[in-house]
């Protein structure tokens, strides 16, 4: 084991993975971190906590992940590239490391024009690859980017994200290959609705040997409404729900719309686990995560193994 | 070449409220191909002050010259003779040249006209676009000749990200994603083995973060 991380032990034991997410509050306020993260204890290996996800200013994801990891839940410290420069990221780490935390995943990030100070400096000191890079090579090597040793190395199992409906649709194993040379041990993709693309995604790591290098967890979100699979169909880019996904939801009376996002996910999952090179699933269940004990228990996903 | 954009007319009145008698200095450069501050718009926009003025019962005396390099020590020195007449320079070129007649003119005001923009090149009639940051390392024989610090809206080197949506970068439909481009000219290049190799961190130095930067050429200098 590269870390004491049990996202790394579950994987490597076999175990068909499941993780979470936890979005920090937008304030000094611990009542709802504790709530959110109560719904999600037992039920998944790690849990993401965001790192200002949307470019939305909320509390520090290595605060959060503290928070959580103190009631027993594994973080996986989110951690993207606009905000930070190198010099920032990697004391972040050597605390985070310090104190505990034992998975991390590194991001782009959202493009401050999405946030709400669109008027910050959009820092990309490095990128989210860089990024793998550097965390490697202070975790594997003992040494900073610059080169310099590291008195006492970090110890990360260390993430990253795939997105396999951005464009070009030909660069996205290529990519995949990218983060896992630099050293990604796991990977988290972006939802997944379109089926064909994905297999099609899946495939081509598959023939590359990526699927050997790296453990890829297959991104699920439970569409809560047929407003909501609106939204994701087309309005937030790099993302692929067809068409007849959006009617099975919008077919459905609004009360029961929920049941029928649950319903598609449950068979998206046992859908997932016959595709190869498929490691588990990550979780996305944004701001429904009083819903995620009902959704794994009905996916199959339960229980969790303790390692 | 820079671009620029003259600043909002509102703008422009209230920063030359106090005066009476300006100089409004255009540059035949850069910004004479961009249509922010040559000898057209240095004779549109003085009689747009001049007429301003008079409506409001305060006239302004605007006397207009447009030199042929703003940024140029040499150039600036044409003002030398004049310059007492005025009570401020309003300057039309970019911020090289508005810093370099302040520069040479330290007891008068030197107001900026224009905001200056981006380097950038013209995409078609009345459409310049950004083209280089001037990060001081170019990378473009590695990116298909595309730039990625002033074309990626996350400057990324090995991107492109998950946003990438059908050749539009994630931020608008308007803008191309530097990515799709550099993968398509490389493709054509036959060079897509270029884009496997994971491009190292940026040495920033070279660029503003290593702090305000010159170039000394001792072979020129006399
Ligand atoms: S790589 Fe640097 S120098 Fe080359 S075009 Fe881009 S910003 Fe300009
Ligand atoms: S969509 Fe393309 S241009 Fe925009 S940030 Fe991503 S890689 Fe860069």
């Amino acid at each position: 084991m590269k870390s004491d991380s049990n996202l790394e032990r579950v994987l490597a034991a076999g175990h068909f993975a499941v993780t979470g997410e936890l979005g920090p509050p937008r304030g000094a306020n611990l009542e709802t971190i504790k709530e959110k993260a109560a719904h999600l204890k037992g039920m998944v290996d790690a849990v993401n906590v965001t790192d200002n996800q949307t470019a939305v200013v909320r509390m520090a994801s290595w605060a959060v992940s503290l928070v959580i990891k103190e009631m027993g839940l594994e973080p996986n410290y989110q951690m993207v590239c606009r905000d930070r420069n190198r010099l920032a990221m990697q004391s972040d780490i050597l605390g985070a490391s310090a104190l505990g935390i034992t998975t991390m995943l590194c991001l782009s990030g959202d493009h401050p024009s999405f946030g709400d100070h669109p008027q910050a400096a959009n820092v990309h000191d490095i990128d989210s690859i860089q990024l793998i890079k550097m965390v490697s090579t202070m975790c594997e090597q003992g040494r900073f980017l610059s080169g310099g040793e590291i008195d006492t190395p970090p110890h990360m199992f260390v993430g990253a994200a795939a997105n396999p409906f951005g464009d070009p649709f030909e660069l996205r194993a290529l990519r995949l290959a990218k983060k896992v040379a630099a050293g990604a041990d796991f990977i988290q993709t972006q939802c997944i609705y379109d089926f064909p693309r994905f297999t099609e995604f899946m495939r081509q790591a598959h023939d590359m040997g990526l699927t050997e290098k790296t453990k890829i967890l297959a991104g699920v979100t439970p569409l809560k409404s047929a407003g909501m699979a609106r939204y994701m169909a087309n309005k937030v880019p790099g993302m692929s729900v067809p068409a007849e996904v959006v009617k099975r939801i919008a077919d459905q009376p609004k009360d029961k719309q929920a049941e029928e996002g649950i319903k598609l996910l449950c068979e998206q999952v046992e859908q997932l686990k016959t595709i190869p090179g498929v490691a588990g699933v990550h979780l996305m269940a944004i701001e429904w995560e009083h819903r995620v004990p009902e959704i794994v228990e009905r996916a199959g996903l339960l229980p969790r193994p303790q390692l | 070449m820079i671009t620029a954009q003259r600043k909002p007319m509102e703008e422009i009145f209230q920063s030359v409220e106090r005066f009476g008698k300006i100089l409004l200095l255009g540059c035949n450069e850069c910004v004479t191909v961009c249509h922010a501050g040559g000898r057209k718009e240095v004779a549109m926009l003085a009689s747009a002050l001049r007429m301003g003025r008079l409506k409001q019962g305060s006239p302004l005396a605007v006397d207009e010259l447009t030199l042929e390099r703003q940024c140029d020590p040499e150039y600036a020195e044409e003002l030398a003779l004049a310059i007492d007449k005025y009570d401020a320079v309003c300057s039309m070129a970019c911020g090289c040249g508005v810093q370099t007649i302040a520069g040479r003119y330290q007891g008068l005001p030197v107001l900026p006209m224009v905001n200056t923009t981006f380097m950038g090149a013209s995409e078609r009639q009345g459409v310049w676009a950004e083209r280089c940051a001037g990060c001081g390392d170019c990378v473009l024989g590695l990116t298909g000749g595309i730039c990625p610090v002033a074309r990626c809206s996350k400057r990324l080197f090995n991107g492109p990200c998950g946003g990438s949506s059908k050749g539009k970068c994630e931020i608008s439909p308007e803008v191309d994603c530097a990515w799709q481009l550099i993968w398509d000219r490389l493709k054509q290049l036959g060079q897509t083995e270029l884009y496997t190799r994971i491009m190292e961190p940026k040495d920033w130095r070279t660029a503003r973060d290593g702090g305000p930067r010159r170039i000394v050429r001792e072979d020129m200098a006399i």
